[in-house]
């Protein structure tokens, strides 16, 4: 890895939502794990709640990476939130690609609220697999 | 829209967010926000100090809503909604920042740490710049309560919520009630018959005029919410009508099949068709369709033949039942972890090798072996029994990584009762520590060794295998630092507890979490015990954690005292935070209607409407619709673009 590379900390946005993921994440702080801080939490209801809209707006406000994670397929809170998130993986990536954006800037990830270590270690993983591709500028607004 | 007056709040939380986040910065940057009048950090926010500043900040700056920079909202949203209520604001403008586990816990580095901080902070602050004045919707309650589990926990929560008035409707996976309990021979720290003080019980329950029994049935899904859940419930046949059923035992008598008993452990066997025990309840005999020849006359039939009852009827089917209930409580207990796990404990090649429940049946007056206790392999009086505790639990690299917290009390009673049984046999006891917390439990330790004279031997247990008719125990005592042979009769393994398959299921089909060894997942560890994350459902017993029978009685009391509580009231509020539509922009394509897993949007006339009862805020329509037209109260679009705008400043 460069010196710039190492020197780089992408900027994450993280759609948590509030019944496995955002609570696993607390799990991490209670449990005193430590992980980069590069991602911002957003707590929102449901992964199902996520518009590909929102996601676009993350890399249009300058994100270099953007999370997305639900419960674990099958313990969805709200039953089937998280199908109509997966189902929206494919298109976000496809979508991405098509504009020119590398489709691995956005992650899906399933955490539950008692993994807590896997929280942090998605967060330290994508940190790690964002730092090759560099800043991203295709989609953000301001490109000064 | 007239722009918002916001106060921020910032909590050190002591030094717990503090120490990494400085806080008078986070709250000099919130201040400089638009829609900010007032900021200040205090040192415990969530103390009677730090809310009526809020309520007084409120007060003097006419705020209109509320962001708290603290813990999780977990924790405090309920809190500081309620206080934001209390100054007379609706408690649905304040929003929480979690700039400590998300953060402060998180980080180490100050800079860093402050920074998020401040993100997390803005990107509420944003949120409450669009947040709505909501007050909670009112719904009607279904007093009636759903029991899962009839174990000593379902029964006694069944039992106390009966006897306060509420219907009861008790749900049990077996052909009787009485769970694991059933199946000791006597309890700790007393001694007592554990069949003696559980059977009162259980008439107790069957007799109740506000409680249905429903043994032999499994909820296969559940619906709705908190004070109105719907739940699906399959009635096993058992093929025995139990009002004709004479429980006398004609057609065991002359059932030619024959498979290890459930209720013994396998230590005996039981017919196709059977009675779990003496006293089952419901009081009748239940035929296992897998075991059973084939329900044809024509193949068998034997049974019916010779029921001079009519009880038998081989045409009963799987009925589904839906029953509308205002609370649930799941008290689904626990299994032992699996003998199979245990290898070098030589299961399944080293005869008479058992784990404690088989134990209880041979020391039961109404097991396998009346209260005798024999080896299985040849029923001669064992005179060297070895006991090992912790098998499967404290082993984090292999098996179970928690305590299971009763094996060294059952261990400590089966040496007894051995020894009560075989004065002049051996008892040895392997341990790593001795954990006899619990009232009367270390004197009840302390008497198994120095009265019952049971051998306690400080160390693990590293191989057993089969040596002419004994059982080799290598093992090694750690006090004396010398390894340990002993030639045994038979061996008990103190296995592990571990959440019961039935617990597994009861979580998926009710959307309940579980903790990370599988056990059901309290809404607080230490404040919120017997609730579960999901407003309605309550938790009982050893579904939740390894517990003794004290402490599940306790517990289920506990569940009870809360679901009482819940359906005592005439109406439950309902958060108001439900989607919306926006009809200038529906076009009525119902794309929502198809994506709402509650069914709680319909059209009418060519637009999408909400019902409000019935829609859990999960915004599913709102990231389907195209047109912007269906959202969520209080996490707008709008709001989630700024907070994203907020997240990336």
């Amino acid at each position: 890895m460069s010196e710039e590379e190492q020197a780089y900390e992408p900027k994450i946005v993280a759609f948590l939502c509030k019944w496995c993921s955002s609570a696993g994440s607390d799990l991490a702080g209670v449990s005193r794990i430590q992980y980069p801080a590069n991602a911002t939490p957003i707590t929102v209801p449901c992964s199902g709640s996520i518009s590909p809209l929102y996601i676009l707006s993350a890399f249009n406000k300058g994100a270099d990476g953007v999370l997305l994670s639900g419960c674990h397929i099958g313990d969805c809170h709200y039953i089937e939130g998280n199908y109509l998130a997966r189902r929206k993986i494919y298109l976000i990536k496809e979508l991405l690609e098509m504009v020119g954006v590398e489709p691995d800037r956005f992650r899906m990830s399933w955490v539950s609220a008692a993994e807590g270590a896997k929280y942090a270690q998605v967060v330290k993983d994508f940190v790690a697999d964002l730092k090759p591709l560099g800043p991203q500028n295709k989609l953000k607004a301001d490109r000064t | 829209m007239t722009k918002k007056r916001t106060g921020v709040f910032v909590c050190h939380c002591g030094n717990n967010i503090a120490a990494t986040v400085d806080v008078a910065r986070v709250a000099k940057e919130m201040s400089a926000e638009e829609t900010v009048v007032y900021s200040q950090d205090y040192v415990y926010m969530c103390s009677d100090p730090g809310q009526n500043a809020v309520i007084q900040a409120i007060k003097d700056n006419q705020l209109d809503s509320v962001v708290v920079s603290c813990c999780s909202p977990s924790l405090h949203e309920k809190t500081f909604r309620d206080n934001a209520t209390r100054a007379g604001i609706s408690g649905f403008t304040c929003e929480i920042a979690n700039i400590r586990e998300q953060c402060a816990w998180v980080h180490k580095d100050r800079d860093v740490g402050t920074e998020k901080a401040i993100k997390i902070s803005r990107s509420a602050v944003r949120r409450a710049g669009r947040n709505q004045s909501l007050e909670p919707i009112a719904v009607p309650v279904t007093r009636r309560v759903m029991v899962i589990g009839g174990g000593i926990a379902g029964i006694q929560a069944s039992l106390d919520m009966a006897n306060a008035g509420l219907e009861v409707l008790l749900v049990e996976k077996q052909a009787t009630l009485g769970g694991h309990m059933l199946q000791l021979s006597e309890t700790f720290p007393t001694l007592d018959c554990s069949q003696c003080i559980l059977s009162p019980k259980m008439v107790e329950v069957s007799r109740h005029p506000k409680i249905t029994v429903m043994t032999y049935c499994e909820v296969q899904e559940v619906s709705g919410s908190v004070g109105n859940f719907k739940a699906k419930i399959l009635k096993k046949p058992t093929f025995v009508d139990p009002e004709k059923c004479k429980i006398c035992d004609d057609c065991t008598q002359v059932c030619p099949v024959v498979v290890p008993n459930e209720y013994e452990l396998g230590l005996t066997a039981r017919r196709a068709i059977y009675i779990p025990y003496a006293q089952a309840i419901p009081a009748s005999y239940t035929l296992d369709e897998d075991a059973c020849l084939g329900l044809n006359p024509i193949r068998c039939g034997k049974c019916k033949d010779v029921c001079e009852a009519e009880a038998i009827n081989y045409d009963m089917r799987p009925e589904t039942v839906v029953e509308e209930v205002g609370a649930i409580v799941v008290a689904t207990g626990f299994d032992l972890y699996g003998q199979e796990n245990l290898g070098e404990y030589g299961y399944g090649k080293v005869e008479d090798v058992l784990d404690g429940l088989q134990f209880e049946r041979l020391c039961s007056a109404s097991g396998a072996t009346s209260g005798h206790v024999l080896r299985p392999s040849d029923h001669k009086v064992p005179k060297d029994v070895v006991f090992i505790q912790c098998a499967g639990s404290r082993d984090p690299a292999q098996h179970c990584a928690y305590c299971s917290k009763i094996c060294c009390m059952y261990t400590a009673k089966h040496a007894s009762l051995y020894k009560h049984h075989v004065p002049d046999g051996r008892a040895y006891v392997f341990y790593i520590d001795i954990r006899s917390g619990g009232k009367g439990y270390e004197e009840f330790v302390q008497r198994t060794m120095e009265e019952d004279g049971a051998i306690y031997l400080r160390g693990r247990v590293s191989k057993l295998y089969r040596h002419n008719d004994k059982i080799k125990v290598l093992g090694t005592d750690t006090l004396t630092g010398q390894n340990v042979e002993i030639d045994a009769d038979m061996v008990v393994l103190a296995l592990a507890m571990q959440p019961s398959k039935g617990t597994a299921d009861a979580a998926k089909v009710l959307k309940i979490g579980r903790d990370k060894d599988g056990f059901l997942a309290e809404a607080h560890p230490k404040l919120k015990p017997v609730e579960s994350v999901t407003a309605g459902i309550f938790l009982a017993g050893a579904a939740q954690g390894p517990k003794d029978i004290p402490e599940t009685v306790a517990q289920a009391g506990a569940a009870a005292a809360k679901v009482i509580a819940l359906l005592s009231q005439a109406t439950l509020s309902h958060a108001p935070t439900v989607a919306r539509v926006r009809r200038s922009h529906c076009t009525g394509c119902e794309m929502c209607v198809t994506a709402c897993p509650y069914h709680a949007i319909r059209l009418e006339n060519g637009k999408a409407v909400v019902n409000e009862v019935l829609c859990e805020g999960c915004g599913s329509c709102t990231a389907t619709c195209l047109r912007a037209a269906i959202e969520v109260k209080n996490a707008t679009q709008m709001q989630v673009f700024e907070m994203i705008e907020a997240c990336l400043a």
